[in-house]
């Protein structure tokens, strides 16, 4: 069944900036999540070192057997993570598009934000939520909150 | 004399073609969040924030009066309290946010006090504010529009913005007060003009 899991957005400098679940999900200690992000983030960069072809992209998808993680690098070097269900459609697209738009709206427009500083916006939160929650609605999954 | 043709400068352009002009609405949030930045870094709490900000749109307000006169009400300015309020509430709101203000009413407890209320200003559309700043509200800017409006049309008066929580609705409303000074004096005033 088609669900997305969790979002975690990681900074220029591989420090967590923000993490949400929208799925009953066993928790994650925040010092752990600090680590495996900033891991993350390190893995990607060597990824695209290993690229034979110049200017690649990094890891974008990751795919096990319990879920996919969909990777997105902007631009300004944010890295947005998209921890979703296997084969969960429309997920990259909803990343790259709203996703994004919702974060350059409610975070960078917010003036009392910081660049590479924790994500305290509250509108970006209620905004994402929403999204989330009407995206697994859509599929009959009801959130669990 | 010496322009050549093509080339018109800004005050030779007719006022009222110039009108209708617009900024993207991202420019503007980009720039006010930088106006909000400036300011913040000068001042030490709250009300100094707000008032600095209010300052910023003061100067906006007092030369929107005047160009707003010109173009929209055929160089007519109101002298009237009341005619001067719609004039923010509607002709001054259509240029600044496209729409009109959505209520103007005069305050139960004390009859020198208007408010304007509306939601989603763009002043306020993006903006979180911090919970540690308490009922900081960034339309302090449009309130400070407000003021050199009132002020420039001979009205002065203290004006301020307020969040205020609607029933059924996750966004606070804005209400921008004006609490007009000399006000027996506005209305000894109103009587003598003639009709």
């Amino acid at each position: 069944m088609p669900a997305m899991y969790s979002l975690w957005i990681v900074g220029r400098n591989g420090g967590l900036l923000y993490s949400r679940d929208f799925w009953q999900l066993p928790p994650i200690e925040f010092n752990d999540k600090l680590r495996l992000a900033s891991s993350w983030f390190g893995m990607c960069g060597i990824s695209a070192q290993l690229s034979p072809m110049p200017d690649s992209s990094g890891i974008q998808l990751m795919q096990a057997d319990t879920f996919d993680l969909h990777s997105f690098h902007t631009l300004t070097g944010t890295t947005f993570m998209l921890l979703t269900e296997p084969h969960t459609p429309d997920a990259a697209e909803l990343l790259r598009t709203t996703v994004y738009e919702l974060y350059c709206d409610y975070v960078l427009k917010n003036p009392f934000h910081e660049m590479d500083q924790v994500v305290k916006s509250e509108l970006f939160d209620h905004n994402l939520v929403a999204l989330f929650a009407a995206v697994n609605r859509r599929w009959g999954v009801g959130l669990a909150q | 004399m010496f322009q050549s043709r093509g080339s018109v400068g800004i005050v030779d352009k007719p006022f009222s073609r110039q009108g209708k002009q617009e900024v993207a609405l991202s420019s503007f949030s980009y720039l006010f969040g930088e106006v909000v930045q400036y300011c913040q870094s000068r001042v030490s709490n709250i009300g100094e924030l707000e008032r600095k900000l209010d300052e910023v749109g003061y100067g906006v307000g007092l030369r929107l009066l005047e160009v707003l006169c010109y173009r929209e009400r055929a160089q007519r300015r109101e002298t009237r309290l009341l005619d001067m309020l719609k004039f923010v509430h509607s002709t001054l709101w259509k240029y600044l946010f496209g729409r009109q203000a959505r209520d103007l009413e005069q305050s139960n407890t004390a009859e020198d006090e208007y408010m304007i209320s509306d939601s989603d200003l763009f002043v306020t559309k993006y903006v979180s504010v911090p919970r540690e700043m308490g009922h900081f509200n960034p339309a302090a800017f449009v309130a400070g529009v407000v003021r050199g409006v009132l002020e420039g049309a001979g009205f002065p008066a203290r004006v301020t913005a307020h969040y205020v929580p609607v029933k059924d609705q996750a966004r606070p409303k804005t209400v921008i007060l004006m609490k007009f000074q000399h006000y027996s004096a506005i209305m000894q005033r109103e009587q003598r003009i003639p009709g």
